[in-house]
This record gives structure tokens, sequence and C-alpha cells, in this order.
């Protein structure tokens, strides 16, 4: 989980804040803080999907699951230990 | 999607009431001053949509300038609705201006506009080809905890049709092709007035203006915007004093962007936009949620957040107001 964590935050901020870290706190949401925007989110899902070669269907984009680094790692926690059905064959 | 049950009150609409002869009369001495007297120019060219702004702000500037100091400009391309310039036309007639028309498709047949955008459809829907149609859709705010992400709606040339949500590669690329329409007939307008030493009106409600419904360096080029500041339900009045043609106010809101009819709903709004305009008014007059609500026939959970995404998208699209930025100041100018 915490590698996980790690990853996503290097991508966020590296797409994101443009490599610079700004003290973003894992918990920090990306609305709230204006990190990410409409096109963002999805920017964001593709990368999970390639990276993480799971599907990620329309109702699952949430704030609950993408809105801070602790919520992306653990929806991609949560998608890759879901039966292989709902990954990207 | 989120809408008032029974549309929208009556009492929402009383809030946004004006009084539309002493409106025109302030815009109409506001444009003579900008285009006489602070721009220096002859008359104003507006580029007329068939859509109640454009045909608004053409009223506006006939009546601010005199007939024939406007000229209306009709620029259609391949994916416009051909009643587009029939109303168009109409503006023109009813009003007596001058106007011209410019087919735009071969200019942006040579900027491939189409090809670029077709391209980029591909990405997500490998089959788009010749015969199809499509267009960019939000969802509908029913889930109002769900991100707005985009879909592309394809029609096959069998007339089968599909939703697939976009990528973001493929969500800029059409956006990036499709918004030649918009800079291609800015350049257009600016054509005529150089030709004629006019100025160029821009013709977006405040609703638009606000939530950066424009393309910079499209539509969103202007030298003046004479009903920037007033909700999309006051264009209705004000179109209702003017005289514009019934068939123009009676018509729902398109973009007239995609080779499959769009609505401003579908597109950046996702909310009826007479519901829209109420909210934008609450969050700019300081309404509570709950307040609103029992006016604007939502719930106060509803109101919440439309306020929240309307000022997502004033953050959001602050780049698109912005002028060019100096590293330094140029006093002198």
């Amino acid at each position: 989980m915490q590698s996980r964590v790690h990853e996503l935050r290097s991508f966020v901020v590296k797409n994101f804040l443009f490599g610079e870290d700004q003290r973003l706190d894992n918990a920090d949401s990306f609305l709230d803080n204006g990190i990410i925007d409409s096109t963002g989110i999805l920017e964001l899902v593709m990368y999970l999907q390639h990276t993480y070669e799971i599907e990620i269907y329309d109702e699952e984009l949430i704030p609950d699951n993408l809105d801070s680094v602790n919520r992306l790692a653990a929806f991609v926690e949560h998608k890759l230990a879901m039966p292989a059905v709902s990954k990207v064959s | 999607m989120i809408a008032p049950v029974n549309g929208v009150p009556s009492a929402a609409k009383q809030l946004l009431r004006l009084d539309a002869a002493l409106e025109t009369e302030r815009i109409a001495a506001k444009i003579r001053g900008i285009v006489f007297d602070r721009l220096k120019r002859k008359g104003a060219v507006v580029g007329v949509s068939g859509g109640i702004d454009s045909s608004v702000v053409a009223f506006l500037c006939a009546r601010a300038l005199g007939k024939e100091r406007v000229i209306a400009l009709f620029t259609p391309e391949e994916d416009s609705s051909p009643e587009s310039l029939r109303l168009g036309r109409a503006v023109a007639e009813t009003l007596g201006i001058r106007s011209f028309l410019e087919d735009i498709s071969p200019i942006l047949k040579g900027a491939c506009c189409y090809k670029r955008r077709d391209d980029a459809i591909r990405l997500v829907v490998p089959e788009y080809g010749p015969g199809y149609k499509s267009k960019i859709v939000l969802p509908n705010l029913q889930d109002a905890a769900r991100y707005s992400v985009f879909s592309v709606v394809v029609q096959t040339p069998a007339g089968e049709i599909r939703k697939v949500r976009l990528t973001a590669e493929a969500y800029l690329g059409i956006l990036a092709a499709t918004n030649f329409k918009q800079r291609t007939r800015k350049m257009m307008e600016y054509h005529y007035a150089d030709r004629f030493q006019y100025a160029v009106a821009g013709t977006p409600n405040r609703l638009e203006y606000d939530q950066g419904f424009f393309v910079k360096g499209g539509d969103g080029l202007a030298d003046f915007k004479p009903i920037a500041h007033l909700y999309k339900t006051q264009v209705y009045q004000l179109s209702e004093y003017l005289g514009v043609p019934e068939e123009i106010r009676m018509r729902p809101p398109t973009t007239d962007t995609y080779s499959l009819a769009q609505s401003q709903e579908e597109f950046y709004f996702s909310l009826p936009l007479a519901a829209m305009d109420i909210c934008l008014f609450g969050r700019n007059h300081g309404f509570p949620p709950s307040e609103l609500a029992a006016i604007a026939g939502l719930t106060a959970e509803q109101v919440t957040t439309i306020y929240a995404q309307i000022d997502a998208k004033r953050t959001a699209t602050r780049y698109l107001h912005s002028g060019p930025m100096l590293v330094e100041d140029v006093s002198e100018i």
C-alpha cells in the first residue's frame, strides 16, 4: 500500500504540479486545491487503466475514489483485489 | 438531469427581470461611446449565427449605431445546420442591415480541421469514418457526486448510436480541431472589420462569459461584448422587446459545432440554462443554497453542488480570460 501511495503521488506531482511537490498532503483534495480539472480526471483515469491494467467504469468516477493520493491508492488496491472480470483482459 | 419539476418557477424569473426599454437604451448609449468615441470605428461587425445572443447583439448594434453601420456576417461550414443560415438571414432582413456570406469549410479543410477531429475520435472509436456523425457530451448531473467527464456520441451510417467515454488525448484532440471553427469565424469577422474600419462585436451572455464557455482567440475575441453582463433569461427578455423574430426566440440554444445536434447543456452546463441562470444569479448575490433552492425549485444539495461547479469552472477557465502576460509592465502603453 505504501509503495502504491508513493507511485501515485509521483504521478500526480509530475503531471499536475509540474514536478513541484508544493507540500501536497496525501489526504489533500485535488478538487478543493484546484490540482485536477475535468481533463485531468481523464488523464488520471488513463494512467490508472494503463499502469494497473484495470477497467474503470463511469459510475466509479467519483471523488470518493479519485480525489486524493490516499483515495487513489485505496481505489487501486480495491480494484486489483477484485476478480479478474473487472480487469482489462 | 437536475431540473425543477415544473420548469423554473415564476419567483425565480422575477428575480432576473429587468426594465427592457431602459436597459436597451443604456446598452445602446454604451455601444455608441465604445465604438465611436473610444475605438474610433465607423460601425460594427456581428457574426450572426441564428441564435438568440448574436441576434440580440445585432439588434442592439443597429439601434445604437444605425442600420447602415452594422454588418451581419454568416460563416456556415459543413456541420452547420441549414437553419442557422436561414435564421441569420431573417435577422439581417428584419433589421435591413448589410450581410455577407462566407462558407468557411474550405479554410477548415485546408487546416485539416475535420481530419484532425476524426483522427482524434478514432482514438476511442476506431471504426469512425465517412458517413458517421458525432458530438461530445457531458453526463447529466443526475448523480451530483460524479465527475463531469466528456464522452463522444457517434452515429453510424446505419443510424446506430454509441456513446464512448473519451480519453484525455482524444478529448483534447477533438477540442483543438473543432476550435478551428470559432477561430476561423473570428478571422473572417476581423477581415470585414479591417475592410470597413468597423469594430467586432462579441456575443457572449453572462453565463458563457462567466463560465468560460468560449474559445480563446475564437468567439472569445472581440472589441466589445455588449451583453456579457446579462443573464440568459434577460437576453430572452430583451429579444422580445427588440422584436427579434419569434422563431429565433423559441429555438433551443445549440452549439452548432458538431455534426450531431448538440445542446449547450450537453456540452457545457449539464443543467437547463434557465436553472443555471438562477443558480449563477444566486451565487453572485450571496443566496444561501436553502433559500435559492426554494425559489429555483431545486433541492439545497443540488444548489450546493451547482455553486461548487460554478466556482470550479471559474478557476478552470481563468486562463481563457487572461490576456497576454508581460514579464514587466510597459508603462508607456
